[in-house]
């Protein structure tokens, strides 16, 4: 036993070594690019560096960073165990976050015990509702839910962009779009003294939840029954259809507490420009994580990270934001590039 | 006034149709080799930011369009070398270059912003310059009056030459293709390099003749919607030169309705080229005969 223990260290050791040096040559490589483009990738590590590390806002402000990222993964995971690939998890932000507007701008005069579990459970259906819709087209065989969670991601922004360009507008603040802001009781507390929102607590939640579901439960063993081959699940009995829009509505609703965070921790209101692409990038976490829950952290945390040199980019050597999906996808080349088939996408 | 209408939408159908039916070829040929490449918008970002830098740097739109061509297909052939090569997932991979896209256009662009180009030259269609607002609606840069013929051109080489056969026995069953005597690895990157070709022109045409203009993102998810077409197309390229003009058509319709003033959100409207793809897709799933590449989206591990 003591001798098995140490084996699975030093596989994992291995693993993590073999990742650092792949996010090493990324790093680089980047670098590189960003040279010959004239900037200083150097300095914009060291700045990030020193600005996540040095002190504890910049160190809270990755944490803060990082919950939509673990919310958007677990909702990629979980499908991906049943071999459905939700990549919709940015259009389920935007619903999730939209429906929990409706609730704190109908309900604001309610106290927060009140408000507070209503405002996430509207989220939830939010989302859920959203990547349903995907969900019902795949379980009816009409429509591939990765094509149809990839345009559903650019319907809901527009949604979004509708009701604060329209009935939701704020009419004290003409120049700017977007919602009134959320009364008190409709705001996310923060942990003392920080910038750490109460949001953390519902992506580790959610992030045991899953490992749990997956790992101790029948409903884990039959959903990976039906991603390994969902014919002979369906011979055996079990309700694939149910499953599949059953599955994609807590995927969905995952993905739509990230809005929730977002609008009433973060923002506190609904705003256009509501992320800067979060669920795409926890599709990516999710990916290189391969789908384990203690994976999804590291990967949360290394994409947060990275996204903190995208920020110090944009700051000081007014490069724009997107840049930094260069960095990103390097790392995903790398990975493709070694391991034949991935883990999450079979 | 309601036939100006009519031909401003016709019009610039065709015109916002064309990018599309490019990428919807490129996207075509891959699949028909068995290769799903959703990537295709990055591609698009690429050529777009590309075309758009050279035309600023030359002056000359045309180097603008071959350069976006030939950096599409450089930039595919990455993905091509993950699918083919290393056998990667091909909706992982091409996601991630989706990503790389976004990121290097944005790097790509950023100094242009703003700059100002001349464009694709229009040409008016001989015959029609005598009416002054009929001939400027209805003369369209070279890349338009090509479409329909290169959609024809892909077909011909799909269908009628030897190299769209072995093409297609690849993306149907390349087990049967390499038993044959011929190497799918190779074929999948040619036909690779072809819709990376067709994705930069796409791209350009975006922004070298339809906004004059670089933004970043500036695609819009016509990668995605062209993914869509192909489906909607059947795989067949002249199918595509359908798809292509209705979804051109549902683009110009909000923006002319936008111009005329109705009283809509633009944002409702922005919605109907998406909504389209969505209703398409759902009607073609009830037919449930399949004409779809038999091997697509498969990995071919060889033959042992």
């Amino acid at each position: 036993m003591p001798r098995s223990a140490a084996l699975c260290l030093e596989s994992a050791l291995g693993a993590a070594l073999r990742f650092a040096l792949i996010a090493l040559i990324a790093f680089g490589a980047f670098a590189a690019l960003l040279m010959a483009a004239g900037m200083d990738p150097l300095k914009a590590y060291l700045d990030t560096i020193l600005y996540v590390f040095g002190n504890g806002y910049g160190f809270s402000e990755l944490l803060v960073r990082m919950i939509p990222l673990l919310l958007t993964a677990v909702a990629a995971a979980l499908p991906s165990r049943m071999g459905l690939i939700n990549v919709g998890g940015e259009g389920q932000l935007y619903m999730g976050a939209w429906l929990a507007t409706a609730g704190a701008l109908a309900l604001a005069d309610q106290p927060a015990f009140i408000l507070l579990p209503v405002l996430t459970l509207l989220g939830f259906i939010g989302g859920g509702l959203w990547a349903l819709i995907a969900g019902a087209l795949r379980a009816l065989r009409l429509v591939n839910e990765t094509i149809s969670t990839l345009l559903l991601n650019y319907i809901a922004p527009m949604i979004v962009s509708f009701f604060i360009f329209g009935p939701w507008r704020d009419p004290q603040s003409s120049s700017y779009p977007q919602s009134p802001a959320f009364a008190d009781a409709a705001r996310l507390p923060n942990f003392l003294h920080t910038r750490i929102n109460a949001g953390l607590i519902y992506g580790l939640v959610c992030l045991i939840l899953y490992w749990l579901l997956m790992t101790r439960t029948r409903w884990g063993l039959e959903m990976r029954a039906i991603g390994g081959n969902p014919e002979a699940a369906r011979q055996l009995g079990l309700p694939v259809f149910r499953y599949i829009l059953v599955v994609m509505f807590a995927a969905g609703g995952v993905a739509g507490l990230a809005g929730m965070v977002e609008v009433s921790a973060v923002q506190g209101r609904l705003v256009s420009e509501l992320s800067p692409g979060y669920g795409f990038v926890g599709f990516l976490v999710a990916w290189l994580a391969g789908t384990s829950a203690s994976g999804i952290v590291v990967m949360a945390f290394l994409f947060a990270f990275i996204s903190s040199v995208g920020d110090i980019l944009q700051i000081t050597q007014g490069l724009p934001f997107a840049v930094i999906n260069v960095l990103m996808a390097a790392i995903l080349f790398i990975v493709l590039g070694r391991r034949p088939a991935g883990s999450l996408a079979r | 006034m309601n036939t100006a209408l009519i031909v401003g939408v016709v019009a610039s159908s065709i015109l916002s149709g064309t990018s599309l039916l490019y990428a919807t070829l490129g996207e075509l040929v891959g699949e028909r080799a068995g290769i799903v490449n959703l990537g295709l918008e990055g591609i698009l970002l690429i050529g777009a930011a590309t075309g758009f830098a050279v035309s600023v740097l030359t002056g000359n739109p045309y180097i603008g369009l071959i350069a976006a061509a030939v950096a599409g297909a450089a930039v595919n052939l990455i993905f091509a070398y993950l699918v083919v090569e290393r056998r990667a997932n091909q909706l992982a991979a091409g996601l991630c270059l989706m990503f790389f896209g976004l990121g290097l256009s944005a790097l790509i662009g950023r100094p242009f912003i703003g700059a100002l180009i001349g464009g694709l030259p229009r040409m008016p269609l001989p015959g029609l310059a005598v009416n002054g607002t009929g001939a400027r609606l209805l003369s369209y840069d070279i890349l338009v009056y090509l479409a329909a013929p290169t959609a024809g051109l892909i077909w011909w080489l799909l269908f009628r030459t030897r190299w769209g056969l072995v093409l297609r026995a690849v993306g149907e069953n390349p087990a049967s293709a390499y038993a044959a005597g011929y190497r799918p690895a190779s074929l999948q990157y040619q036909a690779l390099a072809l819709a990376g070709f067709m994705g930069g022109i796409a791209g350009a045409h975006i922004s070298i003749a339809l906004t004059r203009t670089w933004a970043e993102g500036m695609t819009g998810g016509r990668g995605f919607i062209a993914i869509a077409l192909v489906i909607f197309a059947r795989w067949n390229p002249l199918l595509a030169i359908a798809g292509a003009l209705l979804f051109g058509g549902a683009e110009a319709l909000q923006l002319q309705l936008q111009a005329a003033g109705a009283d809509v959100s633009p944002f409702l409207m922005n919605m109907v080229p998406y909504l389209l793809t969505l209703l398409v897709l759902i009607v073609w799933g009830w037919n449930r005969q399949s004409v779809a590449p038999a091997a697509l989206g498969r990995t071919f591990f060889g033959v042992e």
